[in-house]
Order: C-alpha cells, then structure tokens, then sequence
C-alpha cells in the first residue's frame, strides 16, 4: 500500500480515535473519583442521543436548546444512578460493582429501545457529507468536528481540574480516608464526577449519533472506550486521550491490512488484542497510577 | 418445627463432617430426589423440556462458574466462550463419528485446554483487569465463531448435532433427555457440595480471601488458579455440549455470545456468590423472569387498554432482567442463597429463636 494511503488511513484513524476518548472520559472521570468501572457508560451515551431527539423531536425545541436541556438531564441521572444504586455498593466485592453496572447497562439499553424503538434516527447537526481535503488527504468533516469537541471537553476538564470543586475531586481520587479527615464530602464529589460522566456521555452521544445514527449500536461503544480508558490508565483523562489516538490509528491501519487476510470485519478483533495485551504487559496502561497492594 | 436440631450429636469425626448432618436435611433431600426422578410422570412434556431441562442445564453452567467465581475467586466474564468451545468441539467429534461418549470427554478436555488460557491473564492480573481480560477473550471468541467457516460454517449458520445416544441407547424421549441433563446436574452438585471439604476446595477459598496470604501458608497460589479456571471450564465445556444435544440440537455462534456470558454471571449473583442452591434458585429466576415479565406487561396493557407496539413488548423483558440484577444487589447482594439461608436458619431453631444455631 503507498504512504498516502496508510496516512490517510491514520488521520482518519487519529479522528476517529479522539471520538473513542470522547466516551473514555466518562469511564475515567468515574473511576477516578470511585474505583468503579462503570461497564454502563454506552448506555448512557445512547441514553444522552435519545434524549436530544426526544427534546428536539417530540418536544421540539430547536437543537442548541435541545442539547444543554439533554445536558441537564443527563447530569440528574447520573446523580440518581450513583445515589440509588452504587453508594449501596461501596465496599462490596469488585464482581458485584461490575455486576451492577452490567445491570445498569441491560436495564437502560432495553428500556430506551422499549420507549423509543430501535429504528436508527439520524441526528441532524446539519455536518455536511462533503468531502474534505487536506492536501492529497481525504477527511471525514464529521470525525473532524468531533475530534475537535473531543479535545474540548479536555481542555475544559484539565481548567476544571484547577478549580476549587476540581481540586477536591482530585483529592477524593488520591486518598478517601483523608479528604474525609479534612472535611471534603467524598459522597458528594462522587455523586459529582457520575453527574459530569453522564454530561460528557451526552456530548458523546450527540457527536456519534451523527457519526453513526442514533440507535443500540451506541451502546457498543463501551468496548473500545473501555479499551481507550485502559490504555490509557484508568485514572488519566490525558492518557485517554492520547489512548485514543493510538488505539484509532492501530485500528485503522492494522485492520487494512487484516481485513483482506480474514475476510473483513478485523476491527473487533483489533481491538480485543489491544485490551488484552495492555493488561498482560502494563495493566496499569501508559499513564496510570501503579497501586501497590500490601497484604 | 421443619427442621430439627434436637439430639444431633457429632461423636466422631466422620459424623462431624456428614454432608448432610441434620436429619430433617436428609429426609427432604430423599423427597427431593424422588421427585426429580418422578417428574417425567408428574409433569407434562411441555413443561419438562421447555422449563425444567433447560433449568437443569443452565444450573449447571451456573455452578460451574461459580466453581471459579464463588470458590476461587477469580472474575470470569467469558464463560459462555469456553462452553462454545465444548459444544463446537463436542458436536464436531460426533458428526466425526465419534460415540457421544467420548464426544462429551472431548468437549470437556478442550474446553479445560483453553479454558486454562484464560488462567494464564490471572496469573499476570486480578480483579478489575482480570474481568476485563475474560470480557476482552469472550470477543475475540466471538469473533473467531463468526469469522471462520471451518468451525461453524459461516455467521449466520447453524450447525446440526447427529443422533444423541449414550451407552447404545438412542435418546430422543423428553423424558430421556431430562434423566441426561438430571443426572450431570447432579453429578456437578455433588462434586460441588464435596468441594467443600477436600484440600483443593480449602486451598480455592483461602486463594479468594487473599491470594499473597495463601502463597505464605503454601498454597501455590497460580497453580490452584489454574485448576479452578480449568476444573470450571471442564463443567462448563460438557454443559455446553449437552445443551446442544438435549435442547437446542444444533449449534450456531449467537448462543454463546457475550450476552450469555452476562446471563451466567447474572445467574451467580443473584443466586449468591459460593452458594450451590443458590445457583438453582438464581438460574430459575433468571430464565423465568422475561417471560413472566413479559405476560404482566402484555396483561396490564390489555386491561388498561393501552397499544403498546410489539416492539416496546420485545424489549420489557429485557429490562425486568435488568432491573432484578440491580434490584438484588440493592436488596440482596449475597443473593437468593442468603436469603434461602436466613429462613433456613430461623426455621432450624424455631420456635426457641434464642438458641445457638
């Protein structure tokens, strides 16, 4: 295959990657702050998407309103989600919390196809299909814009960071006993970050609603943002990032060359071989904490 | 007043190990077991092989899983890829010529092959990644069944299981089939319930409480992981392979998917992690639940006269299961086997609530 081909196919990847991170920093905003692996987060993506087009369709608000409403909705429910079902579970073995999630992902999934069916929707944010050049390079406009929000929500995430709520939410993640010896609400900074993981669900639900069309495929995304959210280390919003690009790039390029040798479809499995070999070689993925475990 | 501890005595050791020390046990297992072997007659057909068989078989897949869950400790998100594993190899050994029995050995001995790959990420990791690793495995399972036809004949094909016979016996009755998976239940159950009291089954549980703690009392640590990973497999491998032959009778990748592999944890936390009548009542309560979910629904539509599309009445099911998964953790997390014990224990002593259980 010529360069332009494979650089073609990496940029694209790169985009397409930055969206994954997109989803990522939900799960790594979570299990920052809690220790929980919220195996639910394609769910809630799906579950932002659906309510856009419940506010702009049946509600018929016009979209920019119809987003920041979803936007709001979405950051009560994950207060809820954290407050009904997994504060109970704090301190319990890490299957059940795994299991919960799992449950949580089953039950919203099933009951957003049971309100809203599963015929895929398109999003209508109005990105033109045309295509872009960039010197020779062909370029998706839609895995363009969403690449960009991408790196938005990290810039806003790493400003928010130094803010005193961000600074507290940091010291939650760093050790608990002592953020409650100081006098910081560990629940509420907890309750927090599953509020603003929902937010940044719905953002990812808006731009891969219109990269894919709103329907249960959205939820299917939890793969290779858990993936991403590995990679990267499980408490790096950086390392998602920068996870993302990798794991987009490798996945393009690699099932190029795959596709044609298995007879297509390779991406799944690409994908599947990053997670596993992460945590064979370096479980706590390129930016991670290494905990150290005493007896 | 059901139970009676009264005059039970432990004199000697053998005594004081019994599986089943108190009398009362004894007689409702005997009950137990007479009418499973009577269910043939007391149940009709329909109910037998659409209800009990698959229960039966889904225990256990059930108790084979929480053979490394609830014993060993080891999360283990792809079960259903090493019963795809069984039930490819086995019905391929059959249409092979070879007899069943030997098809069920060799499901069970393929599936412990790589079952035990799935050991070798516990080896490296635990908890959280080990869970992820098993999830990771279950999808490239997935997706090597879908993507090669040599296995299963293409995605979307299915492929036919011969004539099931065992011992010369060509078994084709309903009833037939039921005594099958009845009797490889049991079989598990009764290898479970011993587990309890051997070696290995001591050296599991003090690798689940902490593996490092094991490793200074001498437990080989790895080494009992990869028996449970493998001995799991193993029950999990045949158990597939006689779904196939007793209910699905043929064989296509969408049975053991992933979702599969969520349905048998599912099954093992509800019904309690380490508990093996936990594992029946969980199964059953899990298989159950969609289609009793499904006829409220479709009842309390009718009644209130709402026209619910057929769309929203296919995915209610659905949902129930997920809600009973995060309503028993909420509720219950120890489970159907908890909450079986506490009445157990509040019956064994009744009415005389302040004696010593």
């Amino acid at each position: 295959m010529e360069a332009i081909f494979v650089l073609e196919l990496a940029v694209n990847g790169a985009l397409t990657g930055l969206l994954y991170s997109l989803v990522a920093i939900g799960l790594v905003l979570i299990y920052k702050s809690s220790s929980v692996p919220n195996l639910a987060q394609g769910a809630l993506t799906m579950m932002g998407a659906y309510l856009v087009l419940a506010f702009a369709q049946q509600a018929g608000a016009p979209l920019w309103l119809a987003i920041p409403l979803a936007m709001v909705t979405m950051f009560g429910a994950g207060l809820a989600i954290e407050r009904v079902a997994l504060r109970q579970l704090a301190g319990r073995p890490i299957v059940m919390i795994l299991m919960m999630t799992l449950g949580i992902e089953i039950f919203l999934r099933a009951t957003i196809m049971a309100i809203w069916g599963g015929a895929s929707r398109p999003m209508g944010l109005g990105v033109s299909y045309d295509p872009l050049f960039v010197g020779p390079l062909l370029i998706s406009r839609v895995h363009l814009i969403g690449a960009s929000v991408a790196v938005g929500v990290f810039v806003i995430f790493l400003f928010f960071f130094r803010t005193r709520l961000g600074i507290r939410l940091r010291a939650i993640s760093d050790d608990y006993t002592a953020s409650w010896s100081v006098g910081i609400p560990v629940e509420g900074g907890i309750a927090l970050s599953w509020a603003l993981a929902a937010v940044v669900a719905t953002v990812g639900g808006v731009l891969w609603g219109e990269v894919q069309g709103v329907d249960q495929a959205l939820s299917f995304l939890l793969l290779k943002a858990l993936t991403v959210a590995v990679l990267g280390g499980l408490d790096s919003i950086g390392g998602a990032l920068l996870a993302g690009i990798l794991l987009g790039v490798l996945e393009n390029v690699v099932s190029a060359y795959l596709d044609p040798l298995v007879g297509g479809g390779s991406r799944d499995l690409v994908v599947a071989a990053v997670l596993i070999l992460t945590v064979m070689i370096r479980p706590h993925g390129l930016f991670g904490r290494h905990d150290i475990e005493r007896v | 007043m059901f139970y009676r501890q009264a005059g039970i005595r432990h004199t000697d050791y053998g005594a004081d190990r019994e599986l089943f020390p108190i009398r009362a046990d004894r007689y409702m297992l005997a009950g137990l077991a007479v009418l499973a072997l009577a269910a043939p007659v007391l149940v009709s057909d329909l109910h037998l092989n659409s209800y009990i068989l698959p229960w039966l078989i889904w225990t256990t897949a059930a108790l084979g899983l929480n053979l490394v869950l609830g014993w060993a400790g080891q999360l283990h998100l792809g079960y259903a890829a090493v019963m795809a594993v069984g039930a490819y190899s086995g019905v391929h050994a059959a249409r092979f010529g070879v007899p069943w029995e030997g098809a069920i050995l060799i499901a069970g001995v393929s599936a412990a092959l790589i079952g035990s790959l799935f050991a070798v990420t516990a080896l490296r990791v635990k908890g959280l990644y080990l869970a992820l690793t098993t999830l990771a495995m279950q999808f490239v399972m997935d997706w090597v069944l879908t993507h090669s036809p040599g296995i299963t004949g293409g995605s979307h094909a299915s492929l036919q299981a011969p004539p099931f016979r065992l011992l010369g016996q060509r078994i084709d009755s309903d009833a037939g089939l039921y005594y099958v998976a009845l009797f490889w239940c049991v079989l598990v159950t009764v290898f479970l319930l011993n587990l309890r009291r051997t070696a290995l089954g001591r050296a599991l549980v003090a690798v689940r409480e902490k593996d490092y703690a094991a490793a200074i009392l001498g437990v080989n640590s790895f080494r009992y992981k990869l028996v449970a990973f493998a001995a799991s497999a193993f029950i999990g491998g045949i158990t597939g392979l006689l779904l196939v032959a007793c209910f699905y009778f043929s064989v296509s990748p969408e049975q053991y998917n992933v979702n599969v592999s969520i349905q048998v944890l599912a099954m093992v936390i509800i019904g309690g992690l380490g508990s093996i009548i936990g594992s029946y009542f969980g199964a059953a309560l899990i298989l159950l639940t969609p289609g009793i979910a499904n006829g409220l629904f479709a009842s309390a539509s009718d009644l209130l006269g709402l026209q619910l599309s057929p769309e929203t009445l296919a995915h209610v099911p659905n949902a129930a299961y997920g809600a009973l998964i995060v309503g028993f953790l909420i509720v219950e997390p120890l489970g159907l086997g908890k909450i079986y014990g506490n009445i157990r224990n509040y019956l064994l002593v009744w009415p005389f609530g302040y004696v010593k259980k």
